[in-house]
């Protein structure tokens, strides 16, 4: 149990910015800072010299930078700004770290932000969370160890092989679709089904389309007391709670009680966000979802971890449309990683970048702009499957169950 | 005293070239067989290890303490090969000298020599004698066509446990450069045939042969096998004709098969020749390299228990034909292809010599108060959380089974890019993760047996990296 006096609705979203993702060769670290931090300074009608302390996502950096790029970019100088680099969840963390700050009553104004220049390093493709064991971990990538996860599961639920990636091939199809409609994503290109199952094989079962790309990007949100929030706007977003749970860096040396197909990370972070916001039925309760899609395995999983289906279920969901833009609870609204590409400490804001927008219809695209919506969850996991983060956040101060 | 063979093994890589495809890709007819190859990940210390796990089927690890590596091609100029792979077999370092025997072709056999003097001088010490190699010749020479890669391992003892005494034993030396490789060199040289057969091999082999019949006062009759070390097997039929070997007499060396397998030959030769034997056999062992060795084996009723565990044939039923002679020369660094690898997670010195038991031993720990094991060795236990409360065990000998895979095409090298990523379950629950290698995409299967081998991972840090990989069963029956 945290936060025994409660959390939610304690802190509010003031302003958010993010960068166009994609591959941004022409622009620096910094200037991809600039870009969504100052449309956030826009956003919320605050400038640097407000901020009182900030913190900084990004795992690509060299290791060393701290979170001088943020302080360089912004001239936020001498004030508290540290990095995390919590692979995929950094974000997100970074997010909670300022709530956090504001909640405890640090300051009144704290800023997160994430960015990541991806391409500056030379290779195509995602890195995967490192730990200390080089010499095991010499093949060890992304879509290797995500991949175990879709064959354990294929086999346990009873699907072919052709089953299992035509499930998985509907969840690409739909987020190419959504992000057909995202003017900032990277990728804005409608696929067909045939076309996610004919491509080049990866890691089996995981094609060309069920991986997300390497991008540059970065996202900015500022926060403040949720009692001071309307002193910025009308319409301020406020946090319901979040999760965070760090799992072992290899679970393929887990055996006990551990079968690949939900992650301890996954369950403890989303038992952790609705026990803050008092959800009981995240199914029926939430209205829109960003979750972490860098493999489209990744997504159905979080499905079942998170309460979204009954475990065994996604195929027939997916079948049904239960998560596309027009379903019950849709996932992934703006393209998801497999259109903005996976800036690693971008990713999170960016996800809550859309909740937070979509809260607002004021989503930059109305085409994809959901209808009647009041409580949202924006969703990282690192790994596979060493940390998992997220957060909910509402429109409306009061909402309860 | 009686002494000799207490146990041995043997190891032939998974990969093979047939001659006539080098034939085809230069242009010529190419020659008859195949010649065995080492893997991308293997090399003469992994072979070594492969060989030597053989041996512990019929003498207990704990029973070793001195190993003997033999090679011209260990991956080491300076630092000890054999302490390396004594504790990749998860032998004792409180009880064991650990010795290498570089750059002679019958490196293996000096070794068993070396041994046998050890065995007799203190009784009840076993020695393990292992061979190894994998030398190159230029491509599109004889040499490229009738080298091949493979180990083979003996263990030397005295006492009622032998598989086959070794009654006899003696030494010929002669300075002549022949065959030669110089320090940093790739490739074999050799000095005009004509006089390398004539004035080596031919000559020495003579010589020791004439010696140990006349010493033995023996007759070239009373041997069930001759095992006759050579370069190719025309040398063998000179060799026979001028001493009236038969050719039922003559044992393989796998020249034709595998190759000549440098300093292995003698051991591999040794090793096929028990494999066929019956109690009472007589076997003749002649070895070359600058010089001679020949021995005299009496095979013992202790044989039969190798029937049906013989490895040589099991190896050799479990190759597959590599599909280009281009990726062969890449894997030798010959005709190096585009650098791939994207994962260079660089070695530490000091935490690769801390973590040998977890990476090179592959132990992990069984706990004391749970009973639940778990790889890597963890300190703090994952099932019940009790503190440094375990005891080792080594899960390099375990069968394990399949539990989930995926075929990576994205983890590779670009001359090896298919990775199949594996975890599988040992009988004590513990789950690995590793490499399944020497397996084809399509043969994949959950719950496949699985055993583990031990390979080169890469060379970051500027030194060879090993650990263990899965493969489908060679080496183990189930």
């Amino acid at each position: 149990m945290y936060f025994k006096d409660g959390f939610k609705d304690e802190v509010a979203i003031i302003g958010m910015g993010c960068s166009k993702f994609g591959e941004r060769w022409g622009v620096g670290l910094e200037d991809l800072i600039i870009e969504a931090a100052y449309e956030a300074f826009e956003d919320a009608g605050v400038g640097a010299k407000d901020i009182k302390v900030a913190y900084f996502a990004n795992t690509s950096a060299p290791n060393n930078c701290s979170g001088t790029p943020v302080a360089d970019a912004l001239k936020m100088h001498g004030i508290p700004i540290t990095r995390n680099e919590n692979w995929c969840t950094a974000g997100h963390i970074a997010l909670i770290d300022a709530c956090v700050a504001v909640k405890s009553g640090m300051c009144d104004i704290a800023m997160a932000i994430g960015a990541e220049k991806l391409k500056d390093k030379g290779s195509g493709g995602l890195g995967v969370g490192r730990g200390l064991n080089p010499v095991r971990e010499t093949r060890r990538d992304a879509p290797g160890s995500f991949a175990l996860i879709a064959q354990a599961y294929f086999r346990k639920y009873g699907l072919t092989y052709e089953q299992g990636k035509t499930m998985l091939a509907k969840i690409s199809v739909k987020n190419h679709l959504n992000g057909s409609l995202s003017p900032k994503a990277h990728f804005q290109n409608i696929i067909t089904l045939e076309q996610v199952m004919n491509a080049p094989i990866i890691s089996t079962p995981l094609g060309l389309y069920d991986c997300c790309g390497t991008s540059d990007g970065a996202s900015a949100v500022i926060v403040t007391r949720a009692d001071l929030a309307k002193n910025f706007r009308d319409d301020p977003i406020y946090v319901k709670g979040f999760g965070i749970s760090t799992d072992m860096i290899t679970p393929h040396y887990r055996s006990r009680n551990f079968d690949w197909t939900s992650f301890e990370s996954l369950r403890s972070c989303a038992k952790m966000a609705y026990d803050m916001a008092g959800i009981k039925d995240p199914r029926k309760e939430l209205d829109l979802a960003e979750v972490h899609d860098c493999f489209s395995v990744t997504e159905m999983l979080i499905y079942e971890d998170f309460g979204f289906c009954e475990r065994g279920t996604a195929y027939k969901d997916i079948e049904e449309g239960f998560f596309e833009r027009t379903g019950g609870l849709p996932v992934n609204v703006d393209g998801g990683l497999k259109c903005f590409g996976h800036p690693v400490g971008a990713s999170g804001i960016r996800m809550t970048y859309e909740i937070y927008k979509q809260l607002q219809y004021k989503v930059d695209n109305p085409a994809r702009q959901i209808k009647d919506v009041h409580l949202g969850l924006s969703q990282t996991f690192g790994g596979p499957p060493q940390i998992a983060s997220c957060i909910i956040l509402g429109n409306e101060k009061a909402r309860l169950i | 005293m009686k002494k000799g063979i207490i146990s041995f093994g043997a190891y032939l890589p998974y990969n093979y070239l047939s001659r006539a495809t080098l034939g085809k890709v230069w242009g010529d007819k190419g020659g008859k067989g195949e010649k065995s190859i080492a893997d991308v990940d293997e090399d003469s210390l992994t072979m070594a290890v492969e060989a030597s796990m053989g041996c512990f089927r019929f003498i207990k690890r704990e029973h070793v303490n001195s190993l003997y590596f033999a090679s011209t091609t260990g991956p080491y100029a300076e630092k000890s090969h054999s302490a390396l792979i004594s504790v990749a077999c998860d032998l004792s370092n409180s009880d064991m000298f650990a010795v290498d025997f570089m750059s002679s072709t019958k490196a293996g056999t000096n070794a068993i020599k070396a041994a046998l003097d050890s065995a007799v001088a203190n009784p009840g010490n076993s020695i393990l004698v292992v061979a190894s190699d994998m030398r190159n010749g230029y491509p599109k020479s004889k040499q490229e066509s009738g080298f091949g890669d493979g180990a083979a391992a003996v263990v030397i003892g005295s006492g009622d446990n032998l598989l086959a005494e070794i009654d006899y034993f003696t030494s010929v030396s002669e300075e002549i450069n022949d065959y030669w490789r110089n320090t940093d060199e790739k490739y074999t040289l050799h000095a005009e045939e004509r006089f390398c057969d004539e004035e080596g091999y031919l000559r020495e082999v003579k010589i020791i042969l004439t010696k140990l019949l006349k010493e033995t006062n023996t007759k070239i009759t009373d041997y069930n096998k001759v095992v006759l070390v050579s370069q190719n097997s025309r040398l063998q039929v000179k060799i026979s004709k001028k001493f009236g070997i038969k050719p039922e007499q003559l044992s393989d060396t796998l020249l034709s098969n595998v190759g000549d397998t440098g300093a292995a030959q003698g051991i591999l030769g040794i090793v096929n020749a028990l494999e066929n034997s019956a109690a009472g056999d007589k076997i003749l062992v002649v070895d070359y390299g600058n010089g001679a060795n020949a021995m005299v084996l009496t095979v013992t009723e202790k044989i039969a228990q190798i029937k049906g565990e013989e490895q040589i044939k099991n190896y050799l039923n479990t190759r597959e034909e590599l599909d280009s002679y281009v990726r062969f020369l890449s894997w030798r660094d010959i005709a190096a292809a585009e650098p791939g690898g994207a994962f260079k997670l660089s070695p530490s010195t000091a935490q690769t010599w801390r973590e040998q038991n977890i990476n090179l031993r592959l132990h992990g720990s069984f706990c004391n108060n749970c009973g639940a094991t778990s790889y890597p060795i963890s300190r703090v236990c994952d099932n019940c959380g009790a503190l440094d409360n375990y005891e080792a065990v080594r899960l390099s000998d375990q069968v394990c089974k399949l539990y989930t895979f995926s075929v990576d095409m994205y983890a590779g090298r670009s001359d090896a890019p298919v990775i199949i990523q594996a975890v599988a379950e040992a009988p004590n629950q513990a789950h690995i993760y590793t490499v399944l290698t020497n397996c084809k995409s399509d043969d994949v299967k959950f719950d496949m047996d699985l055993e583990l081998t031990f390979r080169k991972m890469h060379e970051l840090g500027n030194f060879p990296n090993y650990f263990w990989k899965f493969r489908p069963l060679r080496r183990k029956r189930v």
